[in-house]
Formats: C-alpha cells, structure tokens, sequence
C-alpha cells in the first residue's frame, strides 16, 4: 500500500490563461500535503492536473514511476481516489447505493465489508437507507468522503474536504485524515483554513496565480510576511500558552 | 426521515410477467373483430399451418393480430430501453429518443420517403426512417461534443433545434403531399401500429433484441454516471466512449422502433419513470423490468387505440399522449414530494 505521486514541471494552458505555470508537487506515503492560496490561483486546476483529468500543456505526473496516461483507467481508479469539491447526483440513489460505487474499480469478494467499513468511519451507517439528496449538506460531504474511502486507494485526492463544515465536523474529518494518513496512505487535500494546514500538514505548498511560491513543512513556510504578501491581508502568526501557532490576520 | 422503500425485485418481476401476459392475451382477442378465449386457445393449438375450423379467425389471428401484438412488444420494449438508457447517459429524467430529436429525425426519413414515392418499395419508408433516426442521433451527438466532451444541456438544447427543424419539414411534406401522401403521412407522424406484417416483425425483431441484450452492458456504468462525468472518469469509467456507444444502441433501438410503427410519445419517458419509482435507480434492474412495462403499456395503448372507436382506428400516438401526459403530470408531482424534485 504505498504510492509516490511525483508531479514535475506542471504547465496548463487553456486558450491564453496560464492555469499553472511550473509547478511541482510530490507525496509519499503517510504523507498529508495541503495545497494553499487565495481563490482562483489554481489549486483545484492542480488536483486534476494530477488526478489526470486533463491533458497537461507540458509537465509529467508519475505514480509509483509509471506515466498516469499510460495507466487504464481502472487501474488508476485502484490507485487513486478523488473528493470533487461538490457533486450533484442525478437520480434519488440511497446513501449505500453511493457508497457501494466506490467499489467499482474491484468489484470482488471484499466489496460488502469495505462498504460498511467505510460508511462506519464516516458515521453515516444510520443514513445507508436514506435517499442522498434528502440529506443535508454535511451529510452529502460525509457520504461521498464514503465513497473515496470504499475506493481503498493508496493515494487520496481531496478539494477542500472541509468546506461546509462546522468546527466539530472539521474536527472528525480531519481525524479520520490523520488516521488515513497513519495507514500509510498518501493525502493530498486543498485547504483555505491556515490554521488546519498548520496543524495537520506534512508539508504544505503554497499557489499563488497559478506558481508554487513556496512549499516546506508549516512551520517554516507559512510566515507572516509569505501570507501578507499572497493574501494581500496582513497577517499576524502568534504562539499560544501551549506554543501552538495560531495564524491570525490583522486588526486594520 | 426518507427511507427509500423498494418493492422486492423477485415480486416487481412476477407482477411484470403476468401482467404483459394478461395484456397479451387481451390484445389478442379483442379488436374489430372479435376472438372469444376457447377460439383463441385452440388456434394457437393447430398452429398456423393447422385445419382451421373458422378460416377468418384462423386469419385474423396469424396474419393480422399475432404479427401486431408481436410489433407492439417489441417496439413498446425499445423505446423503454432506449429512455432508460438516454436518461442515464445525459443524466437527465426528462431524455427520451422523442426529446433529443432521434424520432424526429426518423419521422423526417420517412415522410421524405413517401414524398418522393419511396412507399412504392417495400419498406421503403421504414428503411428511410431508420437512416434519418441514425443520421439525427450522430448530428445530436457530434454538435454538442467539444473538447473530447459531450456537455448534457447543449446537447437537449441541440435536440430542441433537430425537433423544431423536423417540425418544419413534417409540416412542409404535409404541404406539398396530395391526399393518398397525406394521409400516409399524418397516420406516421402520430403513430400506428396498423401496418403491422410479419415482414416488419422480422426487420424490427432483431434490431430490439440486439439492442435490448446490448443495453444490459452499461448497466454498471450507467448507474456510476449519476455522480457526474468526473467522479466517473475518477472510478476508473471511460465516459466519452461509454458515452458514445450507449447512444449508438439508442439510435439502434429507437431508429427501428419509429421506422416500424411511426412516432409514439411518451413510452420511452413515462416507464423508465415508474420503474424508478418502484424499484429505485439502479439500471440492473431498471433496464429489463422497462422492458417487459413497455410492452405492456404499448400493448394496452394499442388495444384502446384500436377498440374505443371500433372499427375506426386511432392513431397510436395521440392514445399514448392523451393517457401519458396527465399521467406523467401526477407521477413528476407525487416524486417531488417523496423525492424532494429534481435539481
């Protein structure tokens, strides 16, 4: 169960935008990644870059040493897992139905019990007869985060796993994060809260218009004079009593 | 709390099979002229060869009832897979062949066939619609694909233009036809199950069941196809293929089905929508239980089409409209509330 993702030189052009212009990422595994920057400066362009949704104006994304374009389809979908930042299903499946999807690149004898297994981990075993578009919001994010579970890659790609989520929500996600990533699983997630980077990332990299400007553990990236200048927002970084960094922007 | 209540699949299949079998049975007695039950039974006994003690029963059963029930099954199954299947792909409850423009299309074949006198030809003009069903599919699909993807509401939005202009041709033939063409043309546009032989069974028959036994292929796949195009490539689906070759089979299916029997509204809309009520989304299960309903509404349509005004015949579209449409009314309102309606 390992996978090393390495992504070179990433360059996507789309009629005269430069989506991303040079940029390199790489995970192994038991590796948390979050991807950082404001809005619009391609960190979703670059989790499909390296899901291998679109073909690449120039740059390679490699797994395990192979070419993603020289892997079949189904066996890329035994590797990796992606979490789209929303989702609208078009027909009133119930919540196992949608689980059970996940399993469709193995189709074996293990299907049943990762399905429940994964419903498990996400708390949405009660709702398995439910029908998903009568769920709530958060609930429709635990069920499909259900669904990349049931996959069983070694390698996750996540947008923004946590938008729409309260603090206690986030919390649990973000535990079950980390115990993905103590398997020995890789995890690459797209992020906008700072203060989560900080605390859960292996390492962090940083886009800013469609650049890498920086990549590095937390710590050591995420400085105050970095973020000013990336958010156009001054922003402070404090430690607290229990020397926790705490990323906070400010007062005008 | 909204459990999704599934009827049991074993029952829906039972209560299906008796039900087309009933249908059957009705239509085959019933009609302008009338088979009592034991006439009927011991017909089918000698077989179509047999002595016949009543030769006009014997007749109007092997020559004329039989070879339309069998039309009537067999196009009633096609167009219902055909909804299935192009509701799937487009990820839409509303696509059917009728509202992409596939029988439009096949309808313009066919009244452009009789036009230039095609009809004189035997199945001319069935041969014509299935070449315009054809065409209208590959013009809907190369329009709306660009950038290696097809995108789902240009591609209804293109089916609306291929309607409108088909309209305008249907309504052009309409002009220029004399009387004879006229009517011929008119009878087609609404649908008919009246020039049922058994030379249109043997075209259409193999055409439905490659098709139908095809369909069942994609039923995973269509079923991944409801999280949206992406999460389906990101399981490991090759969409634009799949894509590709599910509405072939729908071009296949609804092309043959309209060059038989004319444009008949609303089969391939109103059962994939019951069957997905009963039974859920899942295209498994989906697909042959659309089947075996399909033939049964066409069935009774046709039944009523040919006996409420005996011995005049309606046309089988205007019956299948006339019940399809408030039914389907009641059936959109009644899944809005259970279901919370369509995005």
């Amino acid at each position: 169960m390992t996978a090393a993702l390495v992504a070179k030189n990433l360059v996507v052009v789309r009629g005269s935008t430069t989506l991303l212009n040079d940029v390199s990422l790489e995970v192994r595994a038991g590796e948390l990644v979050a991807v950082l920057g404001p809005n619009g400066a391609g960190k979703s362009t670059l989790l499909g870059a390296v899901a291998g949704d679109f073909p690449l104006t120039s740059g390679s994304v490699t797994l395990n040493g192979s070419s993603i374009d020289k892997l079949a389809p189904n066996d890329l979908a035994r590797v990796r897992a992606v979490l789209p930042q929303q989702i609208s299903i078009s027909f009133p499946f119930t919540v196992r139905e949608i689980v059970a999807m996940g399993r469709s690149p193995w189709r074996d004898t293990n299907d049943n019990m990762r399905i429940d297994a994964a419903m498990q981990r996400l708390d949405v075993t009660a709702l398995q007869e439910r029908v998903y578009q009568t769920l709530s919001v958060g609930e429709q994010a635990r069920v499909s985060m259900a669904r990349v579970l049931a996959q069983d890659t070694p390698l996750l790609l996540l947008d923004e796993p946590t938008a729409g989520f309260d603090i206690g929500q986030q919390e649990r996600f973000l535990a079950i994060a980390r115990s993905l990533v103590d398997e020995g699983r890789g995890v690459v997630a797209v992020l906008h809260d700072l203060n989560v980077a900080m605390r859960f990332a292996t390492r962090v990299v940083v886009i800013h218009e469609g650049r890498c400007v920086a990549s590095g553990d937390p710590q050591s990236v995420l400085t105050p004079a970095l973020l000013s200048d990336v958010y156009h927002q001054k922003i402070q970084v404090t430690t607290t009593a229990e020397g926790r960094s705490v990323i906070l922007p400010e007062h005008q | 709390m909204t459990i999704a209540r599934r009827t049991s699949i074993f029952a829906v299949g039972v209560f299906l099979l008796a039900l087309l079998l009933a249908t059957t049975l009705l239509s085959l007695a019933f009609g302008a002229f009338r088979i009592a039950l034991p006439d009927l039974l011991r017909i089918i006994g000698t077989g179509p060869n047999g002595d016949a003690l009543d030769a006009v029963a014997h007749n109007v059963f092997w020559q004329v009832r039989l070879p339309r029930v069998v039309l009537a099954m067999l196009v009633g199954s096609s167009l219902a897979v055909a909804g299935v299947i192009m509701q799937g792909v487009f990820r839409n409850p509303l696509a059917e062949p009728a509202t992409v423009g596939v029988s439009a299309g096949a309808a313009v074949g066919a009244v452009i066939a009789i036009i230039v006198g095609l009809n004189a030809f035997p199945l001319g003009v069935q041969l014509a619609a299935f070449i315009g069903g054809t065409l209208s599919t590959a013009l809907v699909y190369l329009l709306s694909r660009s950038d290696g993807k097809t995108e789902v509401v240009t591609m209804i939005l293109t089916g609306i233009a291929i309607n409108a202009f088909a309209g305008a041709v249907i309504g052009f033939g309409i002009f220029v036809a004399d009387d004879d063409e006229l009517r011929s043309v008119t009878f087609w546009s609404l649908g008919t199950l009246g020039l049922a032989t058994w030379n249109a069974v043997g075209v259409v028959a193999p055409l439905a069941l490659l098709g139908i036994l095809i369909s069942t292929k994609f039923s995973r796949v269509l079923d991944i196809l409801a999280l949206g195009d992406r999460p389906a490539s990101h399981l490991g689906v090759r969409v634009e293929p799949v894509r590709l070759q599910a509405i072939a089979v729908v071009g296949l299916l609804a092309s043959s089905a309209v060059a038989a029997t004319g444009i008949i509204a609303f089969v391939g809309l109103l059962v994939p929508h019951i069957m997905r009520i009963v039974l859920g989304p899942r295209h498994r299960h989906l697909l042959w239980t659309s089947a075996l309903l399909g033939a049964t509404v066409t069935l009774l349509a046709d039944l009523a089409a040919r006996t409420l005004l005996s011995p005049a015949e309606l046309p089988l579209g205007v019956v299948t409209a006339l019940i399809g449409a408030p039914f389907f009314l009641l059936l959109l309102r009644s899944t809005r509330r259970s279901q919370g309606g369509w995005a």
